[in-house]
């Protein structure tokens, strides 16, 4: 059996632990140490700054008209950003005016990477508009990277101003609680509008791969007309068919649909497996392969993107 | 195709994708989801490591089923492997050890929402480390710039709101000047593709053609990614961003978000641009210059900060400035230790907001010196985390920061006759201002007398998650200290993989 040794209180290990743990100092009597200065040590300061005018000492403080020194850097620093905007943009222009002209046929960027898209697009991806081929098929990491752009711009606006449901409704100073307006001939026109700019929208996303339009400019349309409804009818109203919960559901589908799709034709594509979506008859409605379920989906999440924008600047909730 | 080279591509899109599944999810579950994702993210990371160094070589990964230069393609090698493993490591020990302050101070329905922006932050630090294709760079240079954005103001303190703004602004500049740049880059050489976009501009610079616009090029990218990530006149954002968010953030940006910006810049010198034509273009002695002043001057406002977060951000200035001046030294040596120096920051710097958050914890939450007075012996493990993190800065032998100084006095050797004796002698005066301020804070905390009486009789314990992130990032900087050769030699490789 161990025992502990009879000299165990003025071992190395003994002194080291005790060390370690802060219950003795190796310097101490060994070095002079002197107390703090007065100034450094933390307690009850002299004044309360609480009891301070902060209005007064901020006015005080950007009253530049007392402080000769501070008036001259102001009048320096204005005038040296706008000579270095000015110097940025001579250089900008300058350089512009040595770049290729635009439509040389000859030029550095007419070359085989347009050709394929222009010569090949439409039978290797399978949709009649080019654009569409090229952002969504071809770059389509780019285009899965702008999707998400959205998203987290969307999250970092909830972030910033999204208040609980309670505190809006309890809010008084509130310029939103006065709508909608009473006003006859908007609400009139806002029924007839509103379904004909849904409508339109989604043309634009179903018909993204046939003529120009597509999940981008749809979804940002059929924004528009959510937002023009609210502003006619109130959110009270809009939140009967598009609330948060709406707004997540609708939000978190397409996205993890449209990552799915990736996946899928990162996978089969880089490993040559055969993809098994159909790309059906160019200029079909049902063609071109996962450009149409791609283009819903970036359609639904800028939609949702959109109106999030509005409400949470208008109102700090959906 | 050997399945592990799926593995960068995969690391990508599952961070995405836990990003969106944190949407409707609670704070606790999309925390949970989150550290899981970021493991297995380090795990895929280090077998693509260990695949590349097998085999020898880098390879490429086609995102879809064209082939560049028409789609887009992601490329590993050894450096890119080295970094996403050592990122995605260090974002775990930043959110492991930060966790209890993000849970404090951020407010209870969006903490989802802390994760969700760190999912998205992760994933496009490894795109930004794996890219082959220069759009794809800019896209995820926007998802870094908003993430990290918002990761500064979820804390919603005044300060942090105003730190935000200015990081933004700060940021956004820089975004401008490097689409500006990649837009003209297009316009003359009529390629995305880095390699294409390299022949390109080879057969450009023989012909003579297009000389002004590649000028101008040049510079905007690199004025626009050294605003992004510090560099000396444009770092003015860096003390609030992080000295008032919440502390994983912190570690986060100092240590991984500036660092991806370097990065991508190093990789456009070396696959778009070519690194003869950078040295030609005088580029790289406008970076040197203001790395040296960046090194002095960081160093300079640390010793002058009132509070250790502050120090601590400061000193970062100082050390963004060393990695330029190694870029600047214009040789392959140089380039070297720039890499091997983001390395040792990436883990030092985390390590000592970690520490500081500890001591911090110690002393009330304050973080001006006179409340930290002896609280290294109030919480003994976040002390000595400090204590390995400020020796490693300082340079001391045993750890990484000395291999890095090391590194960066042989590299001047070698570089041209007039860069030699001003880096040596930069280097020095720096290392002493390092010591100055860093060993001043050791020595107070760990002072055990005239702690302020309050916290006479604290004794404050890092969670167990904390105290495993602080280790883990002690280890690595004995391992990078220590065992600095391997690491060395599998960067010079790396770079080599590049051309």
């Amino acid at each position: 059996m161990s025992r502990i040794r009879d000299d165990y209180e003025k071992s190395l290990w003994n002194r080291l632990v005790r060390w370690v743990n802060g219950e003795t100092d190796p310097l101490e009597g060994k070095m002079e140490m002197k107390p703090l200065r007065e100034t450094e040590v933390v307690g009850e300061s002299k004044y309360n700054p609480d009891s301070l005018d902060k209005e007064k000492i901020r006015q005080y403080l950007e009253d530049t008209k007392k402080n000769k020194g501070m008036q001259v850097f102001q009048m320096f620093y204005s005038l040296m950003s706008v000579a270095l905007c000015l110097l940025l943009i001579a250089a900008l222009l300058l350089a512009v005016s040595w770049l290729p002209v635009i439509g040389n046929p000859d030029g550095p960027n007419n070359n085989e990477v347009s050709a394929r898209y222009i010569e090949k697009g439409m039978e290797e991806s399978g949709a009649v508009n080019m654009v569409t081929n090229m952002i969504l098929s071809y770059r389509g990491f780019d285009t899965f990277g702008e999707t998400c752009v959205l998203f987290i711009a969307a999250t970092c606006v909830i972030v910033l101003l999204q208040k609980k449901e309670e505190t809006i409704e309890k809010e008084s100073e509130t310029d939103w609680k006065y709508e909608p307006r009473p006003d006859a001939i908007l609400q009139k026109m806002t029924k007839v509008l509103v379904p004909v700019i849904f409508l339109y929208g989604f043309y634009i996303i179903l018909n993204g791969h046939l003529s120009p339009g597509g999940g981008f400019s749809g979804g940002a349309v059929i924004g528009a007309g959510l937002i023009l409804y609210v502003t006619t009818f109130g959110f009270h109203k809009t939140q009967r068919f598009f609330n948060e919960k709406t707004y997540e559901v609708v939000k978190v589908g397409a996205l993890s649909l449209y990552s799915v799709t990736m996946i899928y034709y990162f996978y089969t594509g880089a490993n040559m497996i055969k993809n098994v979506i159909p790309l059906g008859t160019p200029g079909d409605i049902l063609s071109s392969g996962m450009i149409l379920p791609i283009n819903i989906f970036v359609g639904l999440e800028v939609a949702c993107t959109m109106y999030a924008f509005f409400a949470l600047f208008r109102r700090g909730g959906m | 195709m050997n399945f592990v080279q799926n593995f960068p591509c995969f690391s990508i899109v599952l961070c995405m994708v836990a990003g969106i599944l944190s949407t409707p999810m609670k704070g606790k579950a999309a925390k949970r989801m989150t550290l899981t994702v970021v493991t297995l993210v380090t795990l895929m990371s280090l077998a693509t490591l260990l695949y590349v160094l097998s085999t020898g070589e880098s390879f490429i990964y086609t995102m879809g089923k064209y082939p560049a230069p028409w789609g887009n393609e992601i490329r590993a090698g050894a450096l890119e492997a080295l970094l996403a493993t050592m990122f995605a490591l260090v974002m775990l020990c930043s959110l492991l050890g930060g966790m209890d302050h993000i849970f404090r101070t951020v407010d209870e329905e969006k903490i989802n929402l802390y994760f969700i922006l760190t999912d998205l932050l992760l994933s496009s630090l490894l795109a930004i480390i794996y890219t082959n294709d220069l759009f794809t760079g800019y896209v995820f240079v926007e998802i870094n710039t908003i993430a990290a954005c918002g990761m500064i103001m979820i804390r919603r303190s005044g300060r942090s709101l105003i730190a935000a703004t200015r990081y933004m602004v700060m940021s956004l500049i820089g975004s401008g000047l490097f689409l500006i740049g990649l837009a003209m880059l297009y316009d003359i050489t009529g390629h995305l593709l880095m390699e294409s976009a390299h022949d390109a501009m080879v057969r450009l610079v023989e012909a003579g053609e297009y000389q002004i616009p590649l000028l101008v090029v040049i510079s905007v990218i690199t004025v626009g990614l050294a605003i992004k990530s510090g560099l000396y006149p444009f770092h003015s954002w860096m003390p609030d961003a992080y000295g008032y968010s919440t502390i994983s953030s912190s570690s986060i940006l100092s240590g991984l978000v500036s660092k991806s910006y370097i990065i991508l810049l190093i990789k456009i010198f070396y696959r778009v641009i070519g690194f003869d034509i950078i040295i030609r273009s005088k580029i790289v002695n406008v970076l040197f210059v203001f790395g040296l002043i960046g090194m002095v001057m960081g160093s300079v406002s640390a010793i002058m900060a009132k509070d250790v977060y502050r120090m601590i951000a400061y000193s970062s200035i100082a050390q963004i400035g060393y990695v330029y001046m190694g870029i600047g030294l214009a040789t392959e040596a140089g380039m070297v230790a720039a890499v091997f120096h983001i390395l040792t920051h990436a883990i030092t710097k985390p390590l000592l907001f970690l520490a500081a958050k500890g001591l911090s914890d110690a002393s009330g939450h304050k973080k001006n010196f006179s409340a930290l007075q002896g609280s290294a012996f109030r919480n003994p493990l976040a002390g000595t985390a400090f204590l390995v993190g400020s020796l490693s800065m300082v340079g001391i032998p045993m750890l990484a920061g000395f291999i890095s100084k090391l590194l960066f006095a042989t590299a001047a050797l070698g570089a041209s006759s007039s860069k030699v004796l001003v880096t040596l002698v930069v280097l020095a005066v720096s290392t002493i201002l390092n010591a100055l301020y860093f060993l001043h804070t050791v020595v107070r905390i760990y002072t055990p007398t005239g702690a302020p009486e309050e916290f006479q009789n604290v004794h404050v314990r890092m969670s167990t998650g904390a105290a495993a992130a602080v280790s883990c990032l002690i280890l690595l900087n004995f391992v990078m200290g220590l065992m600095s050769q391997p690491l060395t030699d599998l960067i010079l490789s790396g770079i080599g993989m590049f051309s």
